[in-house]
């Protein structure tokens, strides 16, 4: 058996490796999307007082920190047992909007936009975002603009742009500032126009990528998002709805706590991030997806009315249930919208405001379950304590663990399709590495690289001597 | 009546009184000296090392919150030496337990992180210890983590000196001290411990915190004790 091994040279926290083995004939067998996470994180954390985790979890998967600031404060607040004030809520909904436009406007312009624009096949070393911003400024310049906007949510909410401690167990520590709320309100217009603006450049090039969507991880699986209780799209305060592959509704309105009713979470050998599963369909049926590809077939409609256009539009171009992981971008940019439009809505209600933020209490529970919806999917920490609130237990779920089985299947099938005899065909690399993009896996390498995703691809032979190496 | 005294700081000539610490005397004549484990109102300790400064005639430095000035005494605050071993005293207590700002309630209002700032410290050179500490979260209101800690004994000398409970004190030697109180016990059990907060108030770091305080919000108001301990003074 042959071995290609496709694996990032740099970084450190999460390191992605892709191994595609080959059989005899030098067909492709097996493939397999290795990371290296953070492991005994509750040895880290035990003892500690469970105030404390909103702000470790926070610094120790660096890129989505907002998503994982919620997800906890949801858990701490479940331990408080309090209702936290409603203006609270809507004040995370709100920091959380500005976190989805500033991390989907980076995917998008920065991470997926060198390959839309440029073609997958361009010259590496122009194929990244130095490259759009010299063919296609204007949009580069947008794009730009549109990340600082979401930036600037956050950084007039919690003073803090990369790590909030706005956002705290019960609430938030303080109310929203009556001028940042205008000066919000007065980016808005500008940063939809560009949000609409992208929007129909990206329809109107989405056309010429037929191959890629064709083979970008089209194998049907269930899907995994939050919704309200009419059905409406959620990336904050909703309850997780299961859906099949199909598009019919398996569990709705799940309750966090319940999570582990459904979820099951499989070890798998080749990967330190745990592979969870729908636990009633078993391991590995239950593979399921999760991030804005999965939140758009799960969700009845997004529930604002700009976004529920463009949704209704790109489910008549998909289907109702939209299976190839390319559409992650389509889908990515109908959030921005649609978290946009929840900015506006939520600035636009007087008791934002208001001054009460916080609820105050001890430990009232000894087990706490969190979920959000981060960029990239869905997001459990579920902490358990002693009575004097000390963390006994953590266990976290996050978005690129739900979509391991996903990822590894959809490199599979590119890889069928970009490897021809015994040789990788031109472009494979590119392909397996945009693949891995198009879910965004929250790992450093992937994240940051844009088109210099560090791949080594190495061809090995049945025992492990290295016949061929190339390198993008 | 305490005597007058003249002593030489940094070749100023300034009055003093005599029982009077080097400490006291360049504060009162404006000469900075940094400090952590010193208190106003407290009594001296000298575990800290960081307000060393250099006595004419001596052939080691000394600590100017434990020293008293004598009369034509002679002291350098600062200099290259003074600097040096002011910056591996702080070097040497971040890299003894586990201070990790960026998580810590005390970031942004935590004297060690002020002092590594004021001093330049953006590195340091020895080894960590990263030592694996527990966190006493017995007490109803209060929150000790043992991993903050720096030893400096402002929270004995607080609760012994003025609340008068002596809850506190430090068990073990050398890297194996520890705080404990009442006689190793967890602080939720403790008979003496009275609440009044006071330790929390003056130390230094997070290591003694109001418990459901997130990241960065454990503000300390030290200057209460420090006025305490003035009004008792002219109570009696
Ligand atoms: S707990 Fe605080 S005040 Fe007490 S010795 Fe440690 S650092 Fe000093
Ligand atoms: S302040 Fe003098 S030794 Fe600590």
């Amino acid at each position: 058996m042959r071995t290609i091994v496709i694996d990032p040279v740099t970084r450190i926290e999460g390191h992605a490796k892709i191994t595609i083995h080959l059989d005899a004939d030098g067909y492709v067998a097996d493939t397999a999307f290795h990371v290296t996470q953070l492991r005994g994180f509750e040895k880290f954390t035990e003892g500690r007082p469970f105030y404390e985790m909103p702000a470790i979890t926070a610094r120790i998967c660096g890129i989505c920190p907002i998503s994982h600031l919620l997800a906890s404060v949801k858990a701490c607040d479940a331990i408080m047992s309090v209702r936290i004030p409603p203006t609270a809520t809507k004040l995370r909904e709100l920091l959380h909007c500005g976190q989805i436009v500033q991390s989907h406007a980076l995917s998008f312009f920065h991470l997926s936009a060198p390959d839309l624009l440029l073609g997958f096949d361009s010259d590496p070393a122009r194929r990244n975002v130095i490259g759009v911003i010299e063919d296609h400024p204007e949009l580069a310049k947008e794009g730009i603009a549109l990340r600082k906007f979401g930036q600037q949510v956050i950084e007039g909410l919690a003073k803090e742009r990369i790590h909030p401690s706005w956002t705290v167990p019960g609430g938030v520590n303080a109310p929203l500032d009556r001028a940042v709320r205008d000066r919000i309100l007065a980016g808005l217009p500008e940063a939809k126009a560009i949000a609409m603006r992208t929007m129909g450049f990206f329809k109107g090039v989405v056309d010429q990528f037929k191959e890629e969507i064709a083979s970008f991880g089209t194998a049907p699986t269930m899907y995994a998002g939050m919704v309200d209780e009419g059905g409406n799209l959620q990336l904050y305060n909703g309850k997780v709805r299961f859906v099949d592959a199909a598009g019919n509704i398996v569990v709705d309105q799940m309750e966090a706590a319940d999570y582990a009713r459904y979820i099951g979470e499989a070890a798998v050998p080749y990967s330190y991030l745990k592979a969870p599963y729908f636990k009633p369909l078993g391991f590995p049926e239950g593979i399921y997806r999760v991030g804005p590809l999965a939140r758009l077939n799960v969700a009845t409609r997004c529930g604002t009315p700009a976004a529920d256009v463009e949704f209704e539009e790109y489910h008549q171009r998909y289907g109702r249930v939209v299976e190839s992981s390319f559409h992650f971008h389509y889908a990515r940019l109908i959030e921005i919208i649609y978290a946009l439009e929840r900015m506006e809505t939520l600035l636009n209600d007087p008791s934002i405001l208001d001054r009460h933020v916080r609820a105050e209490a001890g430990v009232n529970a000894l087990e706490g379950v969190g979920i959000a919806e981060a960029p990239r999917g869905i997001l459990i920490h579920h902490y358990k304590v002693n009575e004097e609130g000390a963390i006994t237990w953590a266990n976290l779920i996050i978005a690129t663990g739900h979509n391991n089985l996903a990822i590894s299947r959809s490199i599979d099938q590119v890889a069928r399709h970009f490897i021809d005899g015994k040789k990788m065909k031109e472009g494979m690399i590119n392909r397996v590495s945009a693949v891995v993009r198009a879910y965004d896996p929250c790992l450093s390498c992937s994240t940051h690289a844009a088109n210099q995703f560090p791949l080594e691809i190495r061809l090995l032979d049945a025992d492990g001597s290295l016949l061929e190496s190339v390198r993008n | 009546m305490s005597q007058q005294i003249s002593v030489r700081i940094d070749g100023q000539l300034c009055t003093a009184t005599e029982g009077q610490t080097i400490f006291q005397v360049a504060q009162a004549n404006g000469r900075y000296i940094p400090s952590l484990c010193h208190m106003e109102g407290l009594s001296s300790a000298g575990s800290c090392r960081l307000c060393l400064v250099e006595v004419q005639g001596i052939g080691r430095l000394l600590p100017a919150c434990t020293t008293p000035v004598r009369s034509g005494m002679s002291v350098t605050t600062n200099s290259e030496d003074i600097a040096h071993n002011r910056l591996m005293a702080l070097e040497l207590l971040f890299s003894e337990r586990n201070h990790i700002c960026a998580v810590c309630v005390s970031n942004g209002h935590c004297e060690l992180q002020d002092l590594a700032q004021t001093l330049g410290l953006n590195h340091v050179r020895f080894p960590y210890n990263y030592p694996r500490l527990p966190v006493d979260v017995s007490h109803p209101r209060f929150v000790l983590d043992h991993n903050r800690c720096i030893l400096c004994t402002r929270c004995v000398r607080v609760c012994d000196e003025i609340e008068g409970a002596h809850v506190w004190d430090v068990a073990g030697r050398g890297i194996n001290s520890r705080l404990v109180s009442d006689l190793d016990r967890p602080w939720g059990e403790s008979q003496s411990c009275t609440s009044c907060g006071k330790c929390v108030q003056v130390c230094p770091t997070g290591a003694l915190v109001e418990k459901g305080r997130a990241v960065e919000e454990m503000t300390k108001r030290n200057a209460v004790v420090t006025q305490l301990a003035a009004k008792r003074e002219t109570h009696l």
